[in-house]
């Protein structure tokens, strides 16, 4: 505002130049400013938690791709393993894990021992912190698979125990040593004799990737490879029934419904279980599908039916908004060469709506996959699948878990170890959800079509 | 996998039926398909339908109807010896069933012959052993009644399958049959078809009504049955809520007050930290910001949508809980007894609503008409002038509604809760204290082993209709308001 709008005060208060700025005026231009200012902090407060968020992940999941092995040869003692001779595959089997790991700790000293490490540590027992509980199972299995290897010493790559494996990762200091049972200071410092020799290594951990869920005493041995599978049968599930209902539903109310009172009963219903909290999907599971129809509990079968009602909502109201998009004059055409309603939506408005169809499906398979709490209510938790099912049958029923159910499942153990397994498991949970995220950007960029 | 079979059994009659359906009507236009009605195919496809249809449809119901009445009946074979005294009818429904099923797989894996399994006079101790050595889960001891029950339940689960099959099998061959009778050059295959398809996408429509009335229903059975062993009064005022984990009922105290509360003042702390955010983000992205700023921003704000809420969680437990305590806790101010509490939950559930508040307002700042701001700047008003004076009056119902929105959000939020907030029920107003909320319970109490019959499993039901209500009310409350307080600009 300048002087001259304001003629009446003019004449008491000598004339400013124009070019000066008032002080009323400064005033609204620093409020103009400030508030300027609160947008920019919103939005980088906003950009700031997102950063923070990534970085967490990145920083204390990357150290689940890593693991911490053990190369010593074994010496397979026929002694122990195979006291009649034979190699009877029935009679190897009946020696448990127990038979193997003396042979292991066995082994581990003697290598110590051999490349002249000073240690305290002179039992065979006392090695029994250095190695993970699982490593006489992966001896023992190697063993059972080829029993003409006993008797000969055989170089393994076992795994080390969570404590060792944390050490090597910074996550067990020295200082907390003192406190920890089940580990001491001394095997902290054979493990720093060890490293240089290349006999204590850590490497990729293709296991995580692949592997199954361990009991709570072995985090170095935990994957997540079979809820992963337990996943993709969900997500088979919802993509099997969700898509054709969702399409189905969603062309019915755009195309053929007439306005009445069920047309807008179903829009309402539609409109409130979009914003139905997911656990109550996981109640309506619980008590329809397992206490109801007795369907197995923790199947992925279940979980994928609860998801399908959950994701509902979603595909259709997308489905509903590319339908929308096809120009009326697409249909008036087909109906005017004589197609029938049916024939118009089905061969003409349809095809060119399912780019953008497909692009909502995947959106709402991206929600399903991430998605724990139904799953929780269904017992798709706190179940150790110890192997991948064999066929699609059993990868159906069985019992199996989820990703994010897994995750979940690992952030509530006490070992710290855990928790850099969760985090490892959702960094690989987004990039699943970043690759199908941005599949569906690229269809929709290339696909969309403008009218 | 006898139905899966089934299945491919009907729809390879349906396939013949659609085959033979198109070839009568062919026929009966003598090769020349302008002569009919209808283009061959549908014809074909009317045959196809009538076949797969019913048939399918049948078989659902059935499976779903067979375990009800097949319950019923042995439900009365049950003396009431067996269900007198600590027991109810349910767990031992649920015995006869495992044991049932546990004879099945004995049978299956050869360790059992079929005549032992159907044997009513069977040793109990000995099929008891048998089954446990074929590694079926069974209680120690089976008792004779539930014995006799689970036989009878072989017995009429495996006739009813029979049936079942045969009936499946008929209507499959009588809708193909029909359908290819029915192929003639006069026949309107196209309107019949036509009909069929549009019947099918109102069954598909109305899956969310079945949906909804899902929901209802299972919540309300269990809720009146949740209230016949555990008083309404004391549910709604009580002010403590102790679950016993050994008794059944009794000693437990199961109040919701508490859970509510903590469930509120989770939102509130979240909504304090998102509404602000997330506002004036919006108002930033649509009056300031260029279109480039505003292309790189919007997306990325839009990345926290995407999140797993199990992410957050995590990042509540792992992240926010620990730098809190260090602030907070004792070696800092000394308010925070442990990692988990209301902030830690309530920041990262902000963190996760920033988005969802900033697009609802977005869109709505944007629907505001540019001539109201021009006007307001032709009248020599500034910029934040015209938004704090013209364009957020005009959206303020809108506003409010995604805040209404987002708070429903939160109320319903569970992976955040359960692993950031707390296991104890607590009223208390410092909000570094562990508290727990509704959604948490709900989890807590129906993932643990208890029975489905106890109160302290049936209150999750009770606390979800609450939970349900609750959600719903602010949904509607939130339409309502944007509906009622709306500007309507030509």
């Amino acid at each position: 505002m300048t002087d001259a709008s304001m003629p009446t005060s003019s004449d008491a208060k000598p004339r400013t130049p124009l070019t000066t700025v008032d002080a009323r005026t400064k005033k609204r231009k620093a409020a103009e400013a400030r508030f300027r200012m609160y947008g920019i902090a919103g939005i980088a407060t906003g950009i700031f938690f997102l950063i923070v968020l990534l970085a967490s992940i990145v920083a204390s999941g990357t150290g689940a791709f890593q693991q911490t092995f053990i190369n010593v040869p074994v010496y397979l003692d026929p002694a122990k393993l195979d006291k009649n001779g034979n190699r009877n595959p029935a009679e190897l089997a009946k020696v448990s894990t127990f038979g193997y790991t003396p042979l292991i700790q066995e082994a581990l000293l003697t290598q110590v021992q051999n490349n002249g490490i000073e240690t305290p540590l002179e039992k065979r027992g006392d090695m029994k912190a250095m190695i993970s509980a699982s490593a006489a199972a992966q001896v023992r299995d190697v063993v059972l698979g080829d029993p003409d290897m006993i008797g000969e010493t055989v170089e393994f790559r076992i795994l080390a125990s969570s404590r060792v494996d944390g050490y090597l990762k910074d996550r067990v200091k020295r200082e907390d040593v003192a406190r920890d049972k089940n580990i001491d200071a001394e095997h902290l410092d054979l493990v720093d004799a060890l490293v240089p020799l290349g006999i204590v290594q850590k490497t990729f951990n293709i296991d995580f990737i692949t592997g199954a869920d361990a009991s709570e005493s072995r985090a170095e041995a935990a994957g997540i490879g079979v809820s992963m599978i337990g996943s993709f049968f969900m997500m088979l599930v919802v993509l099997v029934l969700a898509l054709p209902i969702g399409v189905a539903a969603s062309i019915y109310l755009e195309e053929f419904a007439p306005k009445n009172r069920l047309t807008d009963l179903i829009e309402v219903n539609i409109a409130n279980l979009a914003a139905v909290p997911s656990i109550v999907f996981g109640i309506l599971g619980l008590a329809v599908f397992i206490q109801f129809m007795h369907l197995p509990q923790s199947a992925p079968l279940v979980g994928g039916m609860v998801l399908t009602l959950m994701t509902l909502p979603t595909i259709i109201i997308s489905t509903r908004a590319s339908l929308k998009a096809v120009p009326p004059s697409i249909r008036d055409a087909a109906l005017g060469v004589g197609a029938s309603k049916m024939q118009s939506v089905f061969h003409h408005v349809l095809p060119l709506a399912a780019p953008g169809i497909l692009t909502g499906t995947i959106i709402g398979l991206a929600q399903a996959l991430g998605e724990t709490a139904p799953l929780l209510l269904i017992g798709m938790v706190g179940f150790i699948a110890s192997n991948a099912p064999d066929s699609i049958a059993s990868g159906l029923l069985d019992p199996n878990s989820a990703m994010p159910a897994q995750i979940y499942e690992w952030a509530k153990r006490a070992d710290p170890a855990f928790y850099e397994r969760a985090w490892g498991g959702i960094i690989i949970l987004l990039l699943f959800l970043i690759t199908m995220n941005t599949i569906a950007v690229i269809l929709r960029r290339r696909f969309e079509r403008r009218w | 996998m006898p139905l899966l079979w089934l299945t491919v059994i009907v729809l390879g009659l349906s396939l013949v039926g659609y085959l033979l359906g198109r070839q009568r009507a062919m026929q009966s236009a003598s090769g020349d398909s302008r002569a009919l009605h209808s283009l061959p195919i549908y014809y074909g496809m009317n045959a196809l339908m009538k076949a797969v249809v019913p048939a399918l449809g049948l078989m659902v119901i059935w499976l779903l109807a067979q375990p009800l009445v097949i319950e019923n009946r042995i439900a009365d074979m049950i003396p009431a010896s067996a269900t007198a005294d600590d027991t109810n009818l349910g767990l031992v429904m649920a015995e006869v069933r495992r044991t049932a099923e546990g004879l099945d797989n004995a049978v299956a894996a050869g360790l059992m012959d079929e005549d032992t399994a159907s044997n009513a006079r069977a040793d109990i101790t000995d099929v008891t052993a048998r089954l446990k050595q074929a590694g079926q889960v069974v209680t120690n001891q089976i008792t004779q009644p539930v014995l006799r029950a689970a036989q009878a339940y072989r017995v009429m689960s495996a006739t009813s399958n029979t049936i079942m099959t045969v009936a499946v099998l008929l209507v499959a061959l009588a809708g193909a049959g029909w359908g290819v009778l029915q192929s003639g050059r006069d026949f309107r295959a196209r309107n019949v078809v036509e009909q069929g398809i549009l019947v099918i996408l109102i069954a598909a429509a109305s899956v969310a009504i079945l949906t909804t009335i899902g929901i209802i229903l299972s919540l309300i059975f269990n809720t009146i049955e949740f209230f016949r062993l555990y008083p309404a009064a004391d549910f709604f005022t009580l002010l403590e809520w102790a679950p016993s984990f050994s008794g059944r009922g009794g000693a437990s105290s199961l109040g919701i007050l508490p859970l509510l509360w903590g469930t509120i003042y989770i939102s509130i702390v979240a909504l304090i930290v998102a509404v602000p955010i997330g506002l004036f983000s919006a108002i930033y992205l649509s009056e300031y910001a260029s279109p480039k700023v505003r292309g790189i921003a919007k997306p990325l704000l839009e990345i926290l949508a995407g999140i797993p809420t199990i992410v957050y969680g995590l990042f509540a437990l792992l992240t926010i809980g620990p730098l809190l305590v260090s602030v907070f806790g004792k070696d800092g101010v000394g308010w925070m007894g442990g990692g988990r509490s209301v902030m830690t939950a309530g920041i990262a559930m902000g963190i996760m609503l920033i988005p969802f508040v900033s697009s609802l307002s977005d869109d709505i700042i944007n629907a505001v008409p540019q001539s109201l701001r021009d006007g307001s700047y032709g009248l020599g008003a500034t910029r934040s002038e015209t938004i704090k004076q013209v364009v957020l009056p005009a959206a303020l119902p809108g506003i409010v509604g995604a805040v209404l929105l987002a708070a429903s959000r939160a109320i319903g939020e569970t992976m955040i809760v359960v692993l950031g907030a707390g296991a104890a029920a607590r009223l208390s107003l410092n909000p570094f204290e562990a508290m727990t909320t509704v959604t948490a319970k709900i989890v807590s109490q129906l993932t643990g082993d208890s029975d489905f019959a106890s109160p302290e499993a049936l209150v999750a039901f009770a606390l979800g209709i609450t939970l349900f209500v609750l959600t719903l009310g602010l949904n509607v409350f939130a339409l309502y308001i944007v509906r009622k307080y709306r500007e309507q600009y030509e």
